[in-house]
């Protein structure tokens, strides 16, 4: 029954990713990754620097293209898929938390926010401000809505960053290092706010990270050691019961 | 549909204010770059107006005489007896062949606006002890106004002369002293004297003009000329004063006559205008190029400065066509904007000069027309300009690899 209802959010099937392609100094950064993540997924991605987890993501979010194999998103084969139609489907299909919270600094949190919705559709209007408002709302952050990026605290900022990655209903979130910049008060808040926003919406998370704490406390987690998968394990650890642990046996190897 | 409510241009004026003192530069660099053609543009093309409109005030864009008289010695068939030397003929006033046929054929060509017949010759004018040599024009008042705005320059009396009217320039009046209704008598080379009325007194502000030129009814004319029933020239005025050498030509093929336009017989004047059209030309390529480089280079670094949130824009989906666009907007509007500025500007330095630039009797120098098709092809130039300037930044900005932007 779980089976039958399960979806695939993201599946890779032996991707490779080459740098420098044709010439003397081609390296291979990513050899053959295989990877699926199920509909409603809260899965870190951990690994030393150089492992290729930068590369990963920027396939994953379609930022890349892999040198080979095949790369599906929302079902979709997206390593198929022209300049044009990957950027579509980037907005429409994924949404992007990043360490320095890079909201645009110029626009209000609400403008943020909408953003991704503007630049899908062309034309603000107030349906967009409607839902902007709403996420601002989730993230408590109305009182801030007209504040300019730039005049709001790092933890807000980040907020206001979830809060843009959900504006087009992304069925996959990525989050580099979403608490990287914060203190441990700021990361917490962050962190369950993913988690509320996975539990409530089924998204899909996929989180870089180096701190052990945080990776602790997702679903699962995906070790990357030179450009391989070292480990993928549903992590139980500190979880206890209380969370459901169906994609363990998913898994491929 | 709001334009402004797009994403583009929500875009485009966001970071335009971002980097407000950039763009006030660039904007103000832009409308000095305007400001100068436009005044230049509008100085020249008063000053062109304005030496056309004296020249034509009393001269035909085209006249058309009859053919010059040439010596022709008599040869005979088989024996070889040629002149050693064939002196040129005197040019005696001859009254154009069939003069109606030829007005009604040139009528009938598009784009001449007015064809009247002139018999026109020397004289002298005599009233008292005071003999002034004139020339003698005779005119069909029924059609001369269509071609030369003589009515326009009558400062005194009126200018429909009847058979014994004459309608003389300021100049002479003053040399014979003369007002309405004094009487002076016209003598003619063919030996005809009569004694004619100061019907008008005109004043084409050119002193040569206004001295020679005496004006009576054709009639009047073909009898002191003795050339009765004919016309020694055809004056036509065409739409465009500027297409007169082409429709001279055009008529030049289709009659064996002498037909001159105003550009050959001012030619020094016209090669003088070409020059500073060039002039104009040179200087209006330039600026255009220093405003497109201008913008381009604070296109350039905004593109840089702006790497980041261009990866971020474009890893949320935006598209290259509309990060290209934003750019485009971006340079169009700082195009635009520099020209609105720089229309003001030039708008008030023409003011200005208006008010400055005077002859030593208080006359303007000349009158400064402000066009305002002048100021909207300045605008739409400049937007223009400014958009294509973009096109480089923005075309690197809509390339941006948003994975490297992000990250660098």
């Amino acid at each position: 029954m779980a089976d039958a209802l399960r979806v695939e959010t993201l599946r890779l099937a032996g991707v490779r990713k080459s740098y420098g392609t044709g010439t003397p100094v081609e390296v291979e950064v990513l050899h053959g990754i295989d990877l699926t993540l199920q509909r409603g997924e809260f899965t870190a991605l951990i690994g030393p620097s150089g492992s290729g987890k930068t590369t990963l993501l920027n396939l994953i979010g379609l930022l890349d293209k892999p040198t080979a194999g095949q790369l599906f998103v929302a079902g979709q084969e997206a390593s198929a898929l022209g300049e044009m139609e990957a950027t579509r489907l980037r907005g429409r299909a994924i949404g992007f938390i990043f360490q320095y919270h890079y909201l645009l600094p110029a626009f209000t949190a609400l403008e943020n926010v909408m953003m991704p919705m503007l630049a899908a559709r062309g034309r603000a209007d107030a349906k967009m401000r409607d839902i902007a408002a709403g996420l601002l709302a989730r993230v408590g952050l109305t009182p801030w809505r007209d504040h300019k990026a730039s005049d709001i605290s790092g933890g807000q900022q980040q907020r206001v960053a979830i809060a843009r990655a959900l504006a087009m209903t992304p069925v996959l979130v990525l989050a580099d290092e979403p608490s990287g910049n914060l203190d441990t008060e700021n990361a917490d808040a962050v962190f369950d706010l993913m988690r509320d926003v996975n539990e409530t919406s089924g998204t899909t998370f996929l989180i870089v990270t180096h701190d052990p704490r945080l990776a602790r406390r997702c679903d699962r987690i995906v070790e990357l050691v030179d450009g391989r998968i070292a480990a993928d394990r549903p992590n139980t650890a500190d979880r206890g019961g209380e969370r459901r642990h169906t994609q363990a046996g998913a898994l491929p190897t | 549909m709001n334009p402004l409510a797009l994403f583009e241009s929500i875009v485009a004026f966001r970071f335009m204010r971002e980097g407000l003192t950039q763009t006030l530069l660039i904007v103000f660099g832009v409308a000095l770059g305007c400001g100068v053609i436009i005044f230049m543009s509008a100085l020249l093309a008063g000053m062109q107006a304005n030496i056309v409109r004296r020249t034509l005030n009393f001269q035909a864009p085209i006249q058309i005489l009859a053919p010059e008289q040439v010596a022709r010695p008599l040869r005979d068939g088989g024996r070889e007896s040629v002149a050693a030397q064939v002196q040129p003929r005197s040019q005696q006033l001859r009254s154009i062949d069939q003069w109606q046929k030829v007005r009604t054929d040139i009528a009938r060509i598009p784009d001449v606006i007015g064809v009247t017949p002139v018999v026109s010759g020397p004289g002298f004018a005599r009233r008292g002890e005071a003999t002034k040599s004139v020339t003698l024009i005779g005119i069909e008042i029924e059609t001369y106004f269509d071609v030369i705005a003589l009515p326009e320059k009558i400062i005194a009396g009126r200018h429909d002369v009847g058979p014994l009217d004459i309608v003389i320039g300021i100049e002479l009046a003053k040399d014979l002293g003369m007002a309405i209704g004094d009487k002076l008598t016209l003598t003619t080379a063919a030996g005809i004297a009569s004694t004619l009325t100061v019907a008008g007194i005109f004043d084409f502000g050119n002193k040569g003009a206004n001295q020679r030129n005496v004006y009576v009814a054709l009639r009047t004319a073909q009898n002191l000329l003795d050339l009765v029933g004919g016309a020694s020239s055809i004056e036509v005025k065409v739409r465009d004063p500027f297409a007169a050498e082409k429709i001279a030509q055009d008529i030049r093929a289709g009659h064996d006559l002498e037909v001159d336009s105003w550009i050959k017989t001012n030619a020094q004047f016209f090669s003088a205008m070409a020059a500073q059209i060039l002039a104009n030309t040179l200087i209006r390529i330039f600026v255009g190029l220093t405003v497109a480089l201008g913008i381009a280079s604070v296109l350039v670094v905004s593109v840089v400065q702006k790497s980041k949130e261009i990866g971020i824009l474009r890893a949320m989906g935006t598209a290259r066509a509309r990060v290209l666009r934003v750019f485009l907007i971006q340079g169009g509007f700082m195009g635009l904007t520099g020209a609105l500025f720089g229309s003001l500007l030039a708008w008030g330095f023409l003011l200005l000069w208006r008010g400055v630039a005077r002859n030593p009797d208080g006359t303007p120098l000349f009158i400064v027309i402000i066009e305002p098709s002048l100021f909207a092809i300045a605008c739409a130039g400049a937007t223009l300009v400014g958009i294509l300037a973009a096109v480089v930044p923005a075309r690197r900005a809509a390339r941006l690899d948003p994975a490297v932007a992000i990250r660098g």
